[in-house]
């Protein structure tokens, strides 16, 4: 169960966090350092916006605390030699308002804009909502369909993770204990490509009840490549890799956009719950497919 | 470990609220509402929910609205931050706090401290929003009483003050 579920846990009492140790090192070495001699019993702090109120209704109890928030160089966004790279402490905000995102990588602006709400988003970082692993945060549907990777720094020095092998379990990545993830890297764009995500939500500030980001690559009007990520329709962020095959090779009109909607949602594994039934989840899967191809192939033809 | 800092359960820091500069020793688990509340008694700022979810506790951290309940003490280290009891200028309630009486936008205020800080938050950097985009910018803080209607139009008043200039 979220915390989100548990609102009448207080009973009126202030809730706070049981007793915990708190660092907030200046560099990523020295984060790296404390993570791993703390071991398990540590949590790194990001943008706190998942963590703390865990910690808060103590379905959380790190004894030690890394606080990654001193640390320089880990909230920029710059395009380098053939990727985008994202710092991992970019601040959803940031991420929402940035010109480049906003012109060249559309679908991950989307994607920001509608995490949680504005206070959330001052302080929830891209990073943090990856590396939390719940398969109903927003930024894994996204980098999914766009091939992105991370990067993980740890005592042995730096590895990278392709996203699809980033998510092992409910609330489980691939990170090692004493790693933390430090950029996110997004394929540059060729010429021809666009991407949108959308997301049904019941109000602001709720989990999706379902989302889906699309990319697509064009070649005239024959798609190239093609990227499919679904949120909050299964235990893990699902890549919809048969909706996405069924896509590359063909001429991008209405009935490519309903044959891969209805892989999407055949690939979609919902559980009913109070956001709705399996069956009418799978149906927004459809329609959130076949309207983020639209979209995206709109902002690639644009 | 190399590494010369080491984590602690109690820790002192410096920061700014509302331009004072303060140093106070706290738990690392005492949630920067609460510091504000019962260790600086500035009770402006509310507590609705608890879960992250309401914005009553909204304040400005260098400068950004954030929600006071889900942020540690510790964490403001070396920061500005600014309460509801911040925004007043020369003892007059400042232009957006004097546009939420104008158009009367409170019943029972509870929510208003971080309604107007979200407010002032959006026309720190947009100064003539659509309505579209004051009811995103408070999209993050509920209200039970008013249904909004006002809160929205104080918030236009307030930037249209600001445009035949006030200040904000
Ligand atoms: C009211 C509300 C609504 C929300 N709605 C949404 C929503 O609609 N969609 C959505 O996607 N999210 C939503 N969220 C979650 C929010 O986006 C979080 O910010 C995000 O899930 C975690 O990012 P963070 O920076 O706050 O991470 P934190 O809370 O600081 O950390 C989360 C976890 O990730 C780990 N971690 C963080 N950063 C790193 C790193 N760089 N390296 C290694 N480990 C790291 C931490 O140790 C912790 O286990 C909502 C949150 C709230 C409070
Ligand atoms: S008390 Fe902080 S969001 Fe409700
Ligand atoms: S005026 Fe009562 S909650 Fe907004």
């Amino acid at each position: 169960m979220r915390w989100y579920d548990w609102r009448e846990i207080s009973r009126g009492e202030p809730i706070f966090p049981a007793r915990f140790a708190y660092v907030a090192p200046r560099s990523i070495e020295d984060a790296i350092a404390l993570l791993s001699h703390y071991g398990t019993d540590a949590r790194a702090l990001a943008g706190g916006q998942s963590l703390i109120p865990l910690m808060k209704l103590r379905l959380a109890g790190p004894k030690y605390l890394v606080d990654l928030n001193r640390i320089g160089g880990l909230a920029t966004i710059e395009e380098t030699d053939g990727f985008l790279s994202i710092g991992a402490l970019v601040r959803e905000a940031d991420v929402e308002a940035s010109a480049l995102l906003r012109s060249r990588y559309p679908a991950i602006a989307d994607t920001a804009a509608v995490v949680g709400d504005p206070l959330v988003r001052n302080l929830g970082t891209i990073g943090g909502n990856l590396a939390h692993g719940d398969p109903a945060n927003d930024h894994p549907a996204t980098m999914l369909a766009l091939g992105a990777e991370v990067i993980a720094q740890g005592p042995r020095g730096e590895r990278v993770i392709p996203v699809a092998d980033l998510f092992e379990g409910f609330f489980t990545t691939s990170l090692k204990p004493g790693e933390v993830l430090t950029r996110i890297r997004v394929p540059r764009p060729a010429s021809g490509c666009g991407s949108a995500y959308l997301k049904l939500e019941r109000k602001v500030g709720d989990l999706a009840t379902a989302g889906v980001a699309a990319f697509v690559q064009l070649e005239g009007d024959v798609c190239r490549a093609a990227g499919i990520g679904l949120t909050n329709v299964g235990s893990l962020p699902i890549k919809a890799r048969k909706a996405e095959a069924s896509l590359v090779g063909k001429r991008l009109d209405e009935r490519a956009f309903a044959d891969a909607a209805d892989l999407a949602a055949e690939e979609a594994d919902p559980a009913s719950d109070l956001r709705g039934p399996v069956d009418y989840k799978r149906d927004m899967v459809r329609v959130l497919t076949r309207r983020a191809l639209r979209r995206a192939v709109e902002r690639a033809q644009a | 470990m190399a590494s010369t800092a080491r984590a602690e359960e109690r820790l002192t820091v410096h920061l700014t609220v509302n331009g004072q500069p303060l140093e106070e020793t706290v738990d690392a688990r005492l949630l920067l509402v609460h510091f504000i509340r019962d260790v600086l008694e500035l009770t402006g700022t509310h507590v609705g929910c608890d879960t992250t979810s309401c914005g009553a506790c909204a304040v400005l951290l260098d400068g950004r609205a954030v929600k006071s309940c889900t942020v540690f003490a510790v964490q403001a280290d070396g920061r500005d931050i600014v309460t509801i009891e911040g925004l007043e200028q020369n003892g007059a309630p400042h232009p957006v706090q004097a546009a939420f009486f104008e158009k009367h936008a409170m019943d029972c205020g509870y929510c208003t401290p971080g309604m107007v800080i979200s407010g002032y938050s959006l026309l720190q950097r947009n100064g003539d929003p659509t309505e579209d985009e004051i009811r995103e910018a408070i999209s993050g803080n509920l209200c039970r009483c008013t249904g909004y209607a006002n809160i929205v139009d104080a918030i236009r008043t307030a930037a249209e003050h600001q445009r035949n200039g006030g200040t904000v």
